[in-house]
């Protein structure tokens, strides 16, 4: 047990010495969320479209007007033919093209359904394009409602859905991104850190002599992974600080909790990263290796992308991807202030995956070749 | 008494043999040395005796202790200076020695008697980073960080190779003093005239042992006589008495070359009719025991 304390103390030395190293794990995750929430945003304005009005009418200049209105879209330009307009797409110059057909006045006032209207949309990054499809048509039937009430003495009767968005009503992307982000930040550092150290031994020489000594296995892995703990769950500290003072995300659950939590996982993290120190032989393979893992962890976790929408046999992949459990079980006690029994099957997943990975980097430490 | 028994050790890396069928013992608070070009053994064997590496064949007992079975108690009685220097470069002198106490559960106080010749050399800069020190400071402080848990066994991988003269001098003055505070000592080096110094040595080539002896046994026991010959030309002399006695051993040393025969020194000056050289009779050195014995495997 004292051994375990001089090793802690060793290493805390070490990090505290390396003028580097500290800037390095609080300065760059501290830059990197104030800077990657406001950039990871699935909000989209000021779209750049393009015209062309074949119709000429009084009502096609009215919603032609309605459109320069709306902050979504910019009207760049109005062109002649359809032609003209495709290739500003080709070029780049344009994002979508909104055609408005002749005849279109006219099919409004005598409100003769269907009302067509062409959108042509640059689709190389479909996710934008998505959502510029969805503003579009939003903006569309707002008008023809608006049109065909102010003609028709008649109510037509329509069917109107209010959505209601529970836990983040003003469906702010930044309440969901900045918990992301959080999360991605302590994964990368703790993961790296971990994976970097017990190599660095390795490579320096100096587990020549650790490994002649009486010192135990677990003794040693729990002496490198503690001060990265305190390290990682300090980290996390500021930045959910952070989250609250810039971004004022809210923080409905228990704190206590989140940090049982965020403690458990970083066992997992560090572990694993410790893992892979033992297993190579230089830093160098031991960054490409962590980076390979921190790759499939993020992008499977559902920090980005939607869970649901991924096949199957990912969902599978994911039962023992430790981020995605946490990204959630993080935003359920931030966001929706969910209690102990609600994210006790995430926790027991988190807990199941700490041990599986500790055992496996105490096992794989080689004292002897 | 016997310290170290060392039986059969066989250890190969892919196809090539480091050690074969290894077996000697040392006996209690001996300096035995480890003599043998690079590319030996050398590294090899004491890795093996630090449980570092397992063997693949042998085994070894240290103190009585089984090095397979017993390989943790044995973590704690032996002292181990890698051939690089493997200490902690960031930490300061006295960090690293503090360290080293604390992992062995001793205080620097109790044991600082042990250290102190050496130690104290390097005390003024104990406020040092280790990896800003000399070559020569590194090896007092890697020996001190060693020795701080008062190991029985002591096991120094070519504690000299790097080092200048005087230190080299000094530091098998240092080992002496181990040996009165009852320390067996193994140490390797590539310098055979360090082979002097130690109380019984081992050869090894090519990841065998040639033969195991004391110094002046070595010495004694060879079984020709030697000359010492200078001459402007050592190569065309060399060719020269290779032709006028083929059965001599004939080798360079230096600016003069090593001739060892039969012949009494009269003999050879007979047979030498060659102006401007300078014969002289000298007893053997231990490179040329070791030159010997191992053109004789």
């Amino acid at each position: 047990m004292r051994t375990l304390l001089f090793l802690i103390q060793k290493e805390f030395l070490q990090i505290f010495r390396n003028k580097m190293m500290l800037p390095i794990i609080f300065g760059v995750p501290i830059i990197q969320l104030l800077i990657l929430v406001n950039a990871a945003t699935y909000e989209i304005k000021n779209i750049k479209v393009g015209i062309i009005d074949y119709d000429k009418s009084t009502l096609s200049q009215k919603f032609i007007m309605k459109i320069q209105g709306s902050h979504y879209f910019i009207l760049t330009n109005n062109y002649l033919s359809t032609i003209e307009g495709i290739s500003a797409i080709d070029n780049n110059s344009i994002k979508a093209l909104i055609v408005i057909p002749k005849y279109f006045e006219r099919d409004v006032l005598l409100n003769r359904n269907p009302i067509k209207i062409q959108l042509l949309n640059d689709a190389i990054n479909s996710v934008n394009a998505a959502i510029t499809y969805s503003y579009f048509q939003q903006l569309f039937n707002s008008f023809i409602k608006e049109e065909i009430n102010k003609n028709s003495i008649e109510q037509p009767d329509n069917i109107n859905i209010i959505p209601r968005f529970r836990f983040n009503v003003d469906f702010d992307y930044k309440k969901y991104m900045v918990p992301g982000v959080l999360v991605m930040l302590i994964t990368v550092i703790s993961f790296v850190l971990g994976a970097l150290n017990i190599v660095r031994e390795k490579e320096v020489g100096t587990i020549e002599q650790i490994n002649v000594t009486p010192i135990k296995k677990y003794e040693f892995i729990i002496g490198k992974l503690f001060p990265f703990w305190i390290i990682a769950l300090l980290e996390f500290t500021i930045g959910l600080t952070l989250g609250k003072l810039v971004y004022n995300i809210p923080i409905v659950g228990s704190i206590p909790l989140l940090y049982m939590v965020a403690g458990v996982y970083l066992i997992i993290l560090l572990s694993l990263g410790l893992f892979i120190s033992t297993i190579v032989d230089t830093q160098q393979q031991a960054t490409l290796l962590a980076f390979f893992f921190l790759m499939i962890f993020i992008l499977l976790s559902g920090l980005f992308t939607s869970l649901e929408s991924m096949p199957k046999w990912i969902l599978l992949v994911n039962k023992i991807n430790p981020l995605a459990y946490f990204i959630q079980t993080i935003r359920m006690i931030l966001l929706k202030g969910s209690g102990f029994w609600d994210i006790l099957p995430n926790f027991i997943a988190i807990v199941v995956l700490a041990i599986l990975s500790m055992s496996l980097a105490i096992l794989r430490v080689r004292k002897t070749d | 008494m016997e310290a170290i028994r060392v039986n059969n050790i066989t250890k190969s890396y892919e196809n090539i043999n480091a050690l074969s069928n290894v077996s000697f013992s040392i006996n209690q608070t001996e300096i035995f040395g480890l003599i043998g070009p690079d590319g030996a053994g050398k590294t090899t064997l004491i890795r093996i005796l630090t449980s570092l590496i397992l063997p693949d064949e042998g085994n070894a007992y240290i103190l009585n202790l089984d090095l397979k079975k017993d390989y943790k108690q044995i973590r704690k009685i032996i002292g181990y200076m890698p051939q690089r220097f493997s200490l902690y470069m960031d930490l300061s002198v006295e960090e690293n020695l503090q360290f080293y106490a604390e992992i062995f559960g001793v205080s620097i106080k109790d044991n600082y008697y042990l250290i102190e010749p050496i130690y104290k050399q390097i005390e003024p800069y104990k406020e040092r980073k280790a990896g800003k020190l000399s070559g020569g400071m590194k090896q007092k402080l890697a020996l001190s960080c060693a020795l701080i848990h008062r190991p029985k066994f002591l096991l120094l991988d070519e504690p000299t190779t790097g080092v200048d003269a005087i230190s080299r001098i000094e530091f098998w003055e240092m080992l002496k003093n181990y040996q009165n505070e009852g320390i067996t000592i193994l140490v390797s080096t590539p310098y055979m005239d360090e082979a002097l110094q130690c109380n019984r040595l081992a050869f090894i080539k090519e990841g065998k042992i040639l033969t195991v002896a004391s110094p002046s046994e070595i010495l004694n026991n060879y079984p020709f006589n030697i000359y010492d010959i200078k001459n402007e030309n050592t190569y065309q002399t060399i060719e020269y008495f290779k032709k006028i006695i083929p059965d001599a051993i004939i080798n360079r040393f230096g600016q003069s070359l090593h001739c060892s025969t039969q012949l009494s020194f009269d003999e050879i000056i007979q047979a030498t009719d060659i102006n401007n050289i300078l014969i002289e009779k000298i007893e053997p050195t231990i490179e040329d025991c070791f030159l010997w014995i191992s053109q004789q495997q």
